[in-house]
Formats: structure tokens, sequence, C-alpha cells
């Protein structure tokens, strides 16, 4: 299709517009934790790093991002097994109910987070109350593992539907039994995709709100949860500024551990 | 080598077991998962939308297990929860339509005008917003249009103001958010578009603007549909965004968030209402054969 050069130049600015308006406010929140002024007044009357040290002083801010690594690792690890699993029963068996399992790992994420929230609340209050288990970290950690399945699923199907079977056969044929074949040759090749996997179900895990705010007990706060009860409070802004450019910040390391691992991985399936 | 196969014995021996029958293999594989899934999970999910039938004591605000669809009457005859459901869905809809019309212009020139080279990092340009957390974009957004804050700033030398908190404010924020998820795959459509049938196109006649309404838009249309899918789904199950800069808006998500704790059959039944919805949308949509680029 030939374009005219008033069209080309058109769409060159729409798109430099629209990258504009996606990360001028990150760039905002980054210029904001540098801003002196409490109430965050624009413009910034100066810049000053003394917030940066308020913030790591912060006690309640440096427990609840301990708190969102600790969840999420573990809802990562269960998600690693739980997704890996699935992904190879539906990828190397056949068998009735195929499709519908597929469904279900995908289920969790596509509901609102509100309907899985409440669903997941009010299942733990009926069922774990009676046995003095009450919310806490551990119901925060089943339920980031729920949805995170999905992502590891998805990335670890994906890499087994490349890989031919003929691998794990050949090595049988030279005397390796099944666990043996898994460790030495199918694992290794597949350990990137699990790389993905994880690192995505860790960064659902870590961003995660809705499903916290309801399976989080009273004296459980993650880093967001952290950030939207702080939010309003004028006290804290200055601290809430510069947890947001620090969550900026740590963004950066996902998207180059993603750009660093091969192409039908990460960076193809954030979603 | 007798020593590792002596060694070895007992696991060869099981993964002999397992290699001979698929069948205990494949339970073996699944008992996990599933009982996560099914009996956590969906066995939850199964409970809430059965709870949806049951009442609570207004008094004690207890649930009272008595079968009624007394909840469901109240969605469809209260004026407010209509209204809410409408504008939600009104949301949605405005989101889906404002990503798609945004969207467009950026994916043709990342897929199609942008030189070759530059294609995979404009992708990940686009990709990268997705990683920085959710609160604390909408955060951003909050700084952005509070009173005084950068947008009137900017806006000021006009002698305009932005709009404030409010439902403007949401459907904004809502589709900064979720623009990402429309240009992936309305890049990808049209990056597999054959060059052949656009200059087939050109061959017969048809000027750019032709082409244009003739081969690119039908073709990228399950693009379209596929990313709409996300920023209608996203939108509708929201709450958070519209307490963040929503001012006194409520959504369907307000709804459910409030009568939890105090109402928790109503809750799920208003609950239920993003669900048909997006089940509604998703049928809708597999008929342009959207869901299979997914």
């Amino acid at each position: 299709m030939h374009l005219s050069r008033p069209a080309r130049i058109a769409l060159r600015t729409a798109a430099a517009l629209g990258l504009a308006v996606i990360y001028l406010p990150l760039l905002l929140v980054l210029v904001n934790s540098l801003n002196p002024d409490r109430s965050s007044s624009w413009p910034p009357p100066g810049l000053t790093l003394d917030w940066w040290s308020v913030a790591w002083r912060n006690d309640g801010a440096r427990a609840a991002l301990w708190t969102s690594v600790e969840a999420g690792l573990a809802a990562t690890a269960i998600a690693l097994v739980l997704g890996t699993l699935i992904a190879f029963a539906v990828q190397r068996h056949a068998f009735f109910g195929r499709e519908a399992i597929s469904f279900a790992v995908v289920l969790p994420i596509a509901l609102p987070g509100i309907v899985t929230g409440i669903a997941l609340n009010s299942a733990f209050n009926t069922v774990l109350e009676p046995l003095g288990v009450g919310l806490g970290l551990f119901t925060v950690v089943v339920g980031h593992a729920t949805f995170c399945v999905v992502v590891v699923f998805n990335n670890v199907a994906a890499r087994l539907r490349r890989l031919p079977g003929s691998y794990e056969e050949a090595a049988m044929d030279l005397g390796a039994h099944s666990f043996r074949a898994f460790v030495d040759v199918t694992f290794p090749l597949m350990r990137s995709a699990l790389l993905a996997g994880g690192l995505l179900a860790f960064a659902l895990s870590f961003d995660e709100i809705v499903v916290t705010t309801f399976t989080a007990g009273p004296g459980v706060q993650t880093l967001p949860i952290w950030i939207f009860n702080n939010m309003t409070r004028p006290q804290q802004a200055p601290v809430v500024n510069v947890v947001a450019a620090l969550l900026v910040l740590l963004s950066v390391i996902p998207i180059y551990v993603a750009q660093r691992l091969s192409s039908d991985t990460a960076s193809a399936s954030r979603i | 080598m007798t020593d590792a196969v002596a060694a070895a014995g007992p696991l060869r021996r099981l993964a002999g077991t397992l290699h001979r029958r698929p069948r205990l293999r494949l339970s073996l594989l699944l008992s996990a998962p599933l009982l996560w899934l099914v009996l956590a999970y969906l066995g939850s999910l199964a409970a809430l939308f059965l709870s949806a039938f049951w009442t609570t004591d207004s008094f004690t605000s207890e649930v009272v297990k008595v079968w009624s669809t007394d909840n469901f009457e109240a969605l469809l005859t209260e004026s407010l929860y209509r209204q809410v459901a409408l504008r939600s869905v009104g949301v949605a809809l405005a989101v889906t339509a404002l990503c798609a019309v945004i969207a467009f212009p950026i994916a043709f020139y990342t897929a199609r005008v942008a030189r070759p080279r530059w294609r995979p990092l404009l992708v990940v340009a686009i990709l990268t917003p997705l990683w920085a957390s959710y609160l604390v974009k909408v955060y951003a957004w909050r700084l952005i249009l509070s009173e005084g804050g950068p947008l009137d700033w900017a806006l000021r030398p006009f002698g305009l103001s932005g709009p404030g908190y409010g439902l403007t404010a949401t459907v904004l924020v809502l589709t900064y958010l979720w623009l990402p998820y429309m240009i992936l795959p309305i890049h990808a459509g049209l990056e597999q578009l054959p060059d052949g049938l656009l200059d087939a196109s050109a061959d017969l006649g048809a000027g750019t603007g032709r082409t244009f309404r003739s081969v690119v838009l039908p073709l990228v249309l399950p693009s379209v549909a596929a990313g709409s899918v996300f920023t209608f789904s996203l939108s509708l199950g929201d709450y958070i965004t519209v307490q963040i800069v929503g001012g006194k808006t409520q959504l369907i998500g307000n709804l459910v968030y409030s009568n939890v704790t105090l109402n928790l059959p109503l809750a799920a039944a208003v609950g239920t209402v993003p669900v048909v919805v997006i089940v509604l949308y998703l049928l809708a949509v597999r008929r342009t054969g959207a869901l299979r680029s997914l």
C-alpha cells in the first residue's frame, strides 16, 4: 500500500504522541519522588533525594515489600509445579476433558478479580476457619497461585508443543529411563520457558491487589495494599511517591530478563 | 556401570511401570493440579454462585440459607442496579472504542511504516509499561488529574482545565491502562497482512482510502476483536481505578465490594452480572474468529 508523504508523517506523529502519552505518567512518578514539596505540588519547586532516605527508613513500606516478595516467591513456586504438571498432561496425553482443563486454567485470570476474590474469601472463611486457620499470608499465596498457574501453563505448553517427542525417545533408546530422560533432555530444553513463566507469575503476584484484598488477613500487607491504603493520607504522600518510583525502576529488571530469553517466551505472552 | 544400574534400580522400575501405563502417569500428573483447581477454585466459585440464592438477616447480617431469588429480582427491578450495570457496560464499551481508535494508527506505524529494523524495538517500547505496576500507573494519573496538578498546569495557558476526578477520568485512565493490550494484537494482525493483497488492490485501481476500507480493515478486524476482549473484560471488572480517580462514580465492582461484608449473597448476585456480560461478549467475539488468534 503506497502511503502519501503527509499520511506517513501523520502516522509517525500519531505513534510518537501515543508513545509519549504511554511514558509520561511513568516519568512523572519518577520526577515526583524528587519533589521537595510534601503535598507534591506541580511544578516541583526543586529536586531533592531526601524523601528516598525517609522512605528507606519507613518500616511499613519495607515490611510490605518483604511480604510481597515472600508471597510472590511462594505463589510462583506452586504455580511452576502445577502449571508444568498440567502442561505435560495436556500436551503429551489425549484424554476426555482435555479442553475443559485448559479452560479451567484460564478461568481465574479471565473472570474479574473481585469475583475470584470474594469466592476464595468466603470459601476460606467457611472451610479454614473451623480448622483454626485464619486469613493470612498463607491464604494470599493460595489466591495468587490460583491465577499464576495459567502463565506457567501457557509458556510450558507452548514449549512442549514445539519440542518433538523424539528427543526423549532417543534418550530412552540410549538406555535412559523416563526420569533420566526428563532430567537430562526435556528439562534443559524447557528451562527458559519455565524461567519466563516464573517471571510472569512473580510479576502478576507482585502487582496483584484485588484478590489480595480479599485473601489477606488484617495483619498482612503486600506492597500494593500498602500503597492503596496510604495513597490518600497526606502525611504519607512523599513516601508513597518514592515507593511508586521504585516500582517503576524495578520493572526494568523483568523487561531485561524477558529480552534475554528467546522468542516465544515472556515478551510475547505478558497477558 | 552395573553399580549405577543397581543403584537406580527402584527408580528405573518405577519409570518402567509409568511408561507402560499412560493412564496411571496421567492421573499422577493431574491429581495435584485438579485438586487445586477444581476443589479449591471451581468449588469456591460454585459455592459463591449458590450463595447468591440465599438471603441475609437484616439485623445480624448473617447469611440465611433459604433458597430465594430475591437478590436477582432486586437486581432486575431496582433502578440503582440497572443504572450501575448500564454505566459499567457503557464505560467498558467506551474504553474499548477509544483503545481501538488510538491503537490503530500506532500499530499501523509500528507494523508497516516504521523501518523493519526498528519494529521489534517499538514493540518492546509498547510492551514495557505492562510490566510497571497497575497501581502505580493509576496513582500517576491521580497525581496528573489532581486539582492544580500537571494536567491543569499544562492546560492553563490555553484557558482550559483538566476533567478532575469522575467518570471521564475513569474512562481516560482505563484507556491508558489497557491500550497496550489493544496495540499488540493489531500490530500482529497488520504485520501478517500479505503485501500481495495490497498490491493487487492498487493494481485494480483502488486508492489508499479504498484499499484501507475494503482490504486492510476487514482482515484486521479479528485482531481488533481479540484486543477488545482484554480492554472490555478488564474494564468491566475493575473497581480500584474507579475508587482512585472516579470521584463518586460507582461501577459494578464497587457495588460488589460495598456489599461483601454486610450482604454476601447480594454481592454474589451482583458479581454474576460482569461474569454473564463477559461470557456473552466472548461468545459474540468468537463469531469473528478472534479467539483463535489469541
